[in-house]
């Protein structure tokens, strides 16, 4: 039986736009590598415009661990080079040639493969960077054997992909990586019930977690089964890493293809789509000619995904899902006096969301509903949507005055932003917690090398 | 918005008050920049408009009872709106100068800091004339309110950055600096000009009489009736707004409801009280049933409003326990054991937020020690 953990604590946001169990092809022609979405990776560009790559050829490696490499996520030509500010490396774009996932490296056998051969088979494939460490969530260091890996198989995030749906046929590639990772490291499998499809996953600890969000994400996960203190180190792998790390090994491609959940207030038509990461973010949700005005695409759900400009973003490596919503520009008057404003999601009492009905949907835009200000109300009002033993405005007060020793004590280590969203969302004085919670982990980053 | 009011224009300066009428009656339509894309529709603008609805009743009954006790007073028949009528002018006056100085101060500061103007205040200076005695001058409550919004708070940083109960030290400031219109007899009552107490009146409040015991109380002044249902039912002199018991509940209801204030520390406050009067009556330091406390003075305003204050409160759940308690206890100590100072809620608030973060600070190094301890046992 495996371990069950009711998780008390947290908030489901009804939005609208869940996506419907359909999948249509692949979308978004033609991907780029994002050297950004891999926080801690310095990177060299090792591929110049007019190359032809395969799916898993080097482009990238970082400076620092020059064994650490990003691939191509499919066979082409480098048809662009795209740099930001200060020369800043943003962008590798490949016109595909339509060959997704041809056999470049050996097959191999999961269960007789050592540790070495385990980090080396993921380092040469580009799929190491899957390898997530905690505590600062940076790129797994591969001279560093982590305390255990920790995956979790589901997400509570709003609208979020259901992997039930998604990865089920991947099974026995999920099964594969864990029998290779579980060489490196004990791996911790966290599902949402008992007869979850992955529940029966051999040579890992499986863990149920059962409650609202934030109980589906991993940081939330491992605080449970065994909180992170100062000194440990632990990594961990997204579903969809699971499968391509099996697919490698067991077919010897380099395939990062997912299914990914399009969906939002504003998605047109929110279903699954399947896409690679680097895909435009506009062609994956369905806006081939042209987004709309007033519309934001996030890669990743509306808690704590990645904008850009609507013309630019691309679906981020570790995303399975891209959320479309209306920008909330419009004032709107006497707002907060209002009596009721039931059209308005609010998890406070002082509104009447709460006996509204539990099937009740909400059009949420982004409108930020106030200004900012200090905070007013006390720790607990935030810690009740953070099932982790920490005071969430004392690490968050710790990091704005940038106290190094505060911030360790009160829990910089067990969390990343995405765990502090829930509390960033329900927050009154509309601060921006995940930015306060993200540059404390930077500072951190700088003292402690 | 007229060009003259945006930035470089001629009125520039004026930005902060322009974005608080502004952002008063529409809410902006900024969007998020950055971290969740969507937001709760809650501001602190709801929260402090719905914790000052909860005084509302208070503040109500609180009028009508300053009209009733007049009428007590001088001798007239007492008619509800007559009443309510002249407590409302009584005590509007009071509104006018508590918000008249707080806003210029707060504006003037956010003003001068460039930020948007903090919604605390309509809290603040609608508990202050509450918190009053009806005839207090104008004048002196004007200081009282410019002391502590600008050393209490905005000296601080403003909302959420204080220390003490902005309103509780306009009171304390009053109270230290003009005794005699925060004490005795001649400030609870409020009279027009020419008229005078008739006979067996007493503008002393229950609380500076039961120094000397009940008995004191039974039978002293035609405003006290019968005793504890009168206290509980508010129809007796004191502050504007703290006599009603049963009108303060009804705030308490909706603060608790809201999740606004904390039950802990209200019952921990009602707990510490009962604590020291229980103790006090087995020891017989003093003949008052330990339940009257509850009723009388600023106790169950003080317990329900002011100690509640989610900024100067404790933050911890088990802080608010310790912080409650030593509110309530320090209150009936201060009523039994200092005869000079009939009231204690005031001073034992204030008292309760200086040591709110240090309660703080002892809980969470106590809970992240014995984290630690767990970590290293595993």
């Amino acid at each position: 039986m495996p371990d069950i953990y009711k998780i008390k604590r947290g908030l489901d946001i009804p939005v609208s736009g869940n996506a419907r169990l359909s999948v249509s092809k692949m979308a978004g022609r033609p991907v780029a590598v994002c050297p950004d979405n891999f926080k801690g990776l310095v990177p060299r560009l090792l591929v110049k415009e007019g190359d032809r790559v395969l799916a898993g050829s080097p482009v990238v490696s970082d400076k620092n661990h020059s064994e650490i490499l990003l691939t191509a996520p499919v066979s082409g030509t480098v048809s662009r080079i795209e740099r930001g500010d200060r020369r800043k490396l943003t962008a590798i774009v490949i016109d595909p040639d339509g060959l997704y996932g041809k056999a470049i490296f050996p097959k191999r056998d999961p269960s007789s493969l050592t540790d070495p051969q385990v980090r080396e088979a993921l380092l040469e494939s580009g799929l190491w960077p899957f390898l997530v460490q905690r505590p600062y969530g940076i790129i797994a260091d591969p001279g560093v054997t982590p305390k255990a890996i920790f995956v979790s198989m589901f997400s509570t995030a709003p609208l979020a992909a259901d992997t039930e749906f998604t990865l089920a046929p991947d099974l026995t590639y999920i099964q594969a990586a864990v029998t290779a990772l579980g060489t490196i490291a004990p791996v911790h499998l966290s599902v949402k019930s008992e007869d979850s499809a992955f529940a029966g996953i051999q040579g890992a600890f499986v863990h149920v977690f059962k409650g609202k969000h934030p109980a589906g994400n991993v940081g939330v996960q491992i605080s449970h089964i065994s909180p992170i203190c100062k000194g440990d180190i632990v990594w961990t792998v997204s579903p969809e890493g699971l499968a391509s790390i099996g697919r490698l090994l067991l077919e010897g491609c380099y395939d990062v293809r997912r299914k990914v959940a399009v969906c939002g207030p504003a998605a047109e038509d929110p279903a699954y789509v399947e896409a690679l990461p680097g895909a435009s973010l506009a062609q994956v949700a369905g806006f081939g000619g042209g987004v709309p005005d007033g519309l934001r695409i996030v890669s990743g759900d509306l808690l704590s995904g990645t904008s850009h400009p609507a013309a630019t973003g691309r679906l981020g490596f570790f995303h399975n899902q891209v959320t479309v919503l209306k920008e909330g520009t419009s004032k709107e008057l006497l707002g907060w006096m209002r009596p009721l404003r039931l059209n308005q999601f609010s998890a406070d009492r002082t509104y009447f969301s709460w006996c509204l009905g539990k099937g009740r949907r909400y059009d949420m835009d982004t409108n930020l509903h106030g200004g900012p200000r200090a905070f007013v109300m006390p720790d607990s009002y935030y810690s009740k949507v953070l099932p982790m033993d920490i005071y969430p405005v004392y690490l968050v007060k710790a990091c704005l005055a940038g106290d190094i020793d505060k911030m360790e004590k009160f829990g910089i280590y067990e969390v990343l932003p995405e765990d502090m969203a829930l509390c960033e969302f329900i927050d009154p004085s509309k601060n921006y917690i995940q930015d306060i919670i993200a540059k404390g982990i930077d500072l951190m980053l700088k003292e402690m090398t | 918005m007229d060009p003259k009011f945006e930035k470089g224009g001629k009125f520039w300066w004026l930005h902060s008050t322009i974005d608080a009428f502004e952002s008063f009656l529409n809410v902006p339509g900024t969007v998020t920049e950055k971290g969740a894309h969507v937001r709760d529709a809650v501001d602190l603008k709801r929260i402090m408009i719905v914790a000052l609805l909860a005084a509302v009743p208070a503040a109500l009954f609180g009028m009508w009872n300053v009209g009733y006790q007049h009428a007590l007073a001088t001798g007239a028949a007492p008619s509800f709106w007559p009443d309510f009528w002249f407590g409302f002018l009584k005590v509007l006056p009071l509104y006018v100068v508590s918000y008249a100085v707080g806003l210029f101060i707060e504006f003037a500061s956010a003003q001068i800091r460039g930020e948007e103007v903090n919604e605390g205040y309509l809290v603040t200076g609608f508990f202050i004339p509450l918190i009053m005695p009806v005839d207090v001058p104008l004048w002196m409550l004007a200081i009282a309110v410019a002391f502590s919004v600008f050393f209490v708070k905005e000296v601080f940083g403003g909302t959420g950055m204080n220390i003490w109960n902005p309103a509780l030290v306009a009171r304390a400031f009053i109270f230290f600096s003009y005794p005699a219109s925060m004490t005795g007899t001649g400030t609870w009552i409020a009279l027009r000009k020419g008229e005078a107490l008739i006979d067996g009146a007493t503008g002393a409040t229950p609380l500076s009489l039961i120094g000397d015991g009940l008995s004191s109380l039974e039978g002293t002044g035609i405003q006290y009736g019968t005793g504890f249902w009168d206290l509980f039912l508010g129809t007796v002199p004191g502050s504007v707004g703290e006599t009603s018991v049963i009108a303060i509940l009804l705030g308490a209801f909706i603060l608790i409801w809201t999740g606004i204030a904390s039950w802990k520390i209200m019952l921990s406050s009602v707990a510490g009280a009962l604590f020291v009067g229980l103790l006090a009556n087995a020891a017989g330091l003093s003949d008052i049933p330990a339940y009257y406390h509850l009723v009388m003075g600023g106790f169950a305003f003080g317990t329900v409003f002011m100690a509640t204050d989610p900024v100067t409160s404790a933050q911890t759940e088990t802080g608010k326990w310790i912080y409650g308690f030593l509110i309530g206890t320090l209150c009936i100590l201060i009523r039994l054991f200092n005869p000079g100072y009939a009231e204690g809620m005031m001073l034992a608030i204030l008292l309760g937020n200086t040591f709110a973060p240090l309660i703080d600070h002892v809980v969470t190094e106590r809970h992240l020690s014995r984290k630690l301890k767990r970590a290293r046992n595993r």
